[in-house]
């Protein structure tokens, strides 16, 4: 067995059966025992961690990315086999599972939390990228479209690169003949003036003895088969006929069903259950109470409230039962029981200057407003959220001596794996988790409290069980985009041109970059201040970038109003050392016909976002007609560096922006009484196909690192949206969802 | 309760209380779980199957309601051949599903839409799809999906499909 090597990045190493790893070995010790579990006996040889290659020549990645539907799946294969230069169509992709071999998450956790020193085993080469990569949530976490840009650029493309390297070499090697003469070609290693060739399975053992290069050469993107073009996504044809296995369609023998209840008002526990009525219903097994569950984890750290079980043979029977519970909660003292008190207390926080803390602070703003011309001031407010992922939050739990195994769906499979062994008084080994498919992710699964309740109850139970959440638990019992309220002064000089941006908004949480602004205005003064509430927050597709992108690319819409300028040239104007940024709104204005005027009662809105290493912009076009909002047309055009699945990239796009379109029309979690009010899709709306526009998507491969794709299409639907509804209207919408300004 | 009826042209039978919904009655008794689980209320669609050959919600369809009628699954949605539907090519080749999760139910209602009206318009679509959600808003991708094949010859193919299993 090969050593993995104390200061290597890539290794190499013989698997018990022959196999073959090469692997990253991103911390010291025994981590090839483990992963020997995962070759199985079928004499498969696992070629580093992100590569094993099989006796037939097939060629597994072996991807650390959930799959919610986001594609980076096949776009990781993509970059992978790339560089590898194979053949795609023998190409397969499985998820790593959660241990700590695939995963800088551990490694991680211990840097962040306990202080200690940058490990030693991470190679000097890499250490830019490691910290970026726990900065970004950490290696196994799917979120902050991080997988083709951190685990993509730094693992798939160098695991390809140099085992195709080592294929040549140990080609060389056994045909004795020149490297220079040694080719690849769709899996296969050939030597140019002879045409001799023979599939890379042949070499996999002479590989096991070399030493991978930390460095390989890449190759030019100009000679690229496989990244950038149009490959049909590899889990697609399982999601036309009901094969695809998502964590709801898990059996298990002798298993039973649970649904849960929390206390409406968070923060609120239990004091006493009637649960005669519930257990008289015939199937309902058992009624429990759940602790309250909480992690401490920096990388999805939550506290949630204690819960009530109901166990049955059946999840409708379970359901039943729950309607008929008499629960007591506690009291909650809550400082703003409702939404309107809470936005009155963002309203008295946001003008407390000691508290304020600055993101931004250049110029000197207090003068320039003193000598501007003309200053507007604007306040927007955005609701909570819910995320309402297709598939509602459920998961399947079994314990047996002292073994505990789940299926979830899930975007931090190792977190998760740590807070249910925290939960359960365990170590981490006693827990195995297996990760499933998501019916959408969105943020909200990479929060593990419903994981935690499905081992509290198969414990409980001692029964496999598969906890259901209702849709109306998962509206009440969310972790919400927080609600925001922003504050704006701009000041201008004669000309009209923007001198001077002040911004003070409430509640700051990721990415810290998010209230920036790319516009070249002299003075800025950009902070916050906190005003926290009781409801609980989380990470919700583009997370601050959501909020912010609405506020600064509407004030700056107002900007370019109150000077009579136009929304295009006036931010144009301000772009000038910024090219990227240029050339995708200037595209962006062209493919929507930008200088075409529309009829009366139809508008378009501009918009300006950059996010998560990618630079979209978005045109929309609108009608109103009798007080009714129509949204026509979205043109998008977005600069990822590289998109590695284009067609993967565009669908993300028109996700994003159909996600974002939703919450601006209609989203809206109110809280009254300390609850939630909304409950189900009739009355926390998303948006149907009748309302949906057609998505143009455009991409600019510039070249560049590269950008995400999950969630940059999110941030600049709001703005272009309420741009166009100005423009069609002339009524300036500060407050979402849209469709409160237009209701009456 | 004692209930009869086919699925996917087979004849099952269950003993559960009258009013359990169907869509659990396929995931839990029958092991059919490719229909999907959404909001209990009829709002989106993930449910959908058809019964006699018109899309419904199966999650609130007590199973009593159900007895000597034919329903079509996910599973069951086949070409005449008794090869993929002309709708699961052309959401292959459109490249629609992205998590997938709301997928069936999209197809089901897509196949009931196309052996009602072969040749519908955007309004006909918009009006016989807006009862499924996709979070993952791939509306764009499902219309020109179904559009692909509108009007061709294979889209009366589902006709037959459901012919069969009333057999």
């Amino acid at each position: 067995m090969g050593k993995w090597t104390r200061r290597a990045f890539l290794t190499t190493g013989v698997m018990a059966g022959g196999g073959l790893i090469v692997g990253v070995a991103m911390r010291p010790g025994n981590q090839a025992g483990e992963l020997s579990d995962l070759l199985g006996d079928d004499g498969g040889q696992l070629v580093h961690a992100y590569v094993r290659i099989d006796s037939d020549n097939t060629i597994t990645a072996m991807v650390p990315h959930s799959e919610m539907g986001q594609g980076a799946q096949t776009a990781l294969a993509q970059m992978l086999a790339e560089e590898l230069d194979a053949d795609w169509n023998d190409m397969r992709i499985e998820e790593a599972p959660a241990i700590g071999a695939y995963s800088h998450y551990s490694i991680g956790r211990e840097y962040l939390l306990k202080g200690i020193n940058f490990p030693d085993f991470i190679v000097p080469s890499i250490d830019g990228a490691m910290v970026k990569l726990m900065d970004n949530l950490g290696l196994q976490v799917t979120g902050g479209s991080t997988s083709i840009r951190v685990t993509g650029s730094l693992g798939m493309r160098v695991a390809g690169a140099s085992t195709r390297q080592m294929l040549r070499q140990a080609a060389a090697s056994a045909w004795q003949v020149p490297l220079k003469d040694i080719t690849t070609d769709n899996s296969h290693l050939v030597h140019t003036p002879s045409s001799r060739r023979q599939p890379y399975a042949n070499f996999v053992n002479e590989v096991a003895k070399m030493t991978p290069s930390q460095t390989p050469e890449f190759k030019k993107a100009e000679d690229y088969k496989i990244v950038g073009k149009f490959v049909p996504r590899l889990d697609i044809p399982s999601k036309v006929d009901g094969s695809a296995q998502f964590a709801l369609d898990i059996r298990r023998p002798g298993m039973l069903y649970a649904t849960v209840i929390r206390a409406p008002v968070f923060g609120a526990t239990i004091v006493s259950i009637d649960d005669q009525a519930a257990r008289k219903i015939e199937g309902v097994v058992n009624v429990i109470e759940l602790p309250p569950a909480q992690s401490n984890m920096m990388i999805g750290g939550f506290q949630s409230s204690p819960a009530v079980a109901v166990i049955a043979d059946s999840y409708w029977t379970a359901k039943k039962g729950r309607e008929t519970l008499n629960i007591t909660w506690s009291d909650v003292d809550l400082a703003a029981r409702s939404s309107t008190d809470i936005f009155a207390q963002f309203a008295r926080d946001i003008t407390a200057p000691e508290e304020r803390q600055s993101d931004r602070l250049q110029g000197d703003t207090p003068t320039q407003f003193l000598n501007a011309s003309k200053v507007i001031e604007a306040d927007y407010t955005v609701p909570f959220l819910a995320h309402t992922c297709m598939e509602p939050l459920n998961a399947t739990a079994e314990i047996s001596n002292g073994q505990c195994e789940i299926w979830v769906g899930c975007q931090n499979p190792l977190g998760f794996r740590k807070a249910v062994a925290e939960a359960l008084s365990v170590d981490e080994d006693k827990v195995t988790l297996h990760n499933q498919l998501m019916g959408g992710g969105f943020g909200r699964k990479s929060l593990p409290d419903y994981a935690i309740q499905a081992a509290q109850i198969a414990k409980a139970v001692e029964r496999p069980i598969q906890l259901i959440w209702s849709r109306e638990e998962d509206i009440r019992q969310d972790f919400y985009r927080p609600a925001i309220q922003s504050r704006f002064r701009g000041g201008f000089d004669e000309n009209g041109k923007l001198l001077v941006w002040e911004n003070t908004y409430v509640n700051k949480a990721e990415p810290t970059e998010a209230p920036l602004i790319p516009y070249a205005v002299e003075a800025q003064d950009i902070g916050h201040v906190s005003s926290p509430t009781h409801v609980p927050f989380g990470a919700w597709r583009s997370v601050d970038h959501s909020q912010h992108g609405f506020f600064t690319e509407s004030f700056i819409d107002e900007a370019a109003n109150a000077t009579g300028k136009d929304a295009l040239k006036f931010r144009l104007d301000l772009l000038k050392d910024k090219p990227r940024h240029l050339a995708v709104l200037k595209r962006a204005a062209e493919e929507a016909n930008w200088e075409t005027p529309l009829a009366k009662g139809r508008g378009k809105g501009i918009s300006l976002q950059e996010s998560f290493g990618s630079i979209v912009a978005q045109v929309v076009e609108v009608s109103i007609v009798d007080k009714s909002v129509s949204v026509d047309r979205v043109v998008a055009v977005i600069d990822p560096g590289l998109a590695i699945a284009p067609d993967g990239m565009k669908a993300q796009i028109e996700s994003g922006i159909i996600y974002g379109l939703s919450a601006a029309m209609y989203g809206e979690i109110t809280i009254q009484d300390g609850a939630v009010v909304e409950s189900n899709f009739h009355d926390y709306q998303s948006l149907r196909m009748s309302d949906a526009p057609t998505i143009e998507t455009h991409i600019i491969n510039s070249g560049h690192e590269l950008g995400g794709g999950g969630e940059p299409g999110t941030p600049g639907i709001a703005p272009a949206l309420a741009n166009a509804v100005y423009a069609a209207s002339g009524i300036r919408v500060r407050s979402l969802p849209l469709m409160k300004a237009f209701s009456s | 309760m004692v209930t009869s009826f086919s699925v996917n042209g087979k004849e099952k039978t269950v003993q559960v209380d009258p009013q359990k919904p169907l869509l659990w009655v396929l995931r839990e008794q029958l092991d059919l779980t490719g229909t999907k689980f959404g909001c209990g209320i009829a709002q989106c669609g993930a449910c959908t199957v058809h019964i006699d050959g018109q899309a419904i919600r199966s999650c609130v369809t007590p199973i009593a309601s159900v007895a000597g009628k034919a329903v079509t699954t996910i599973e069951g949605l086949k070409s005449k051949s008794d090869e993929q539907h002309p709708l699961q090519q052309a959401w292959i080749e459109h490249q629609v599903p992205q998590c997938g999760y709301c997928q069936s139910g999209q197809l089901m209602s897509a196949a009931a839409l196309l052996s009602e009206n072969p040749n519908p318009n955007d309004a006909d679509i918009d009006q016989a799809m807006s009862g499924n959600i996709c979070r993952c808003g791939m509306y764009g991708r499902i219309r020109e999906a179904i559009k692909s094949i509108a009007g061709s010859s294979v889209a009366d193919q589902f006709y037959d499909a459901m012919e069969t299993n009333h057999g």
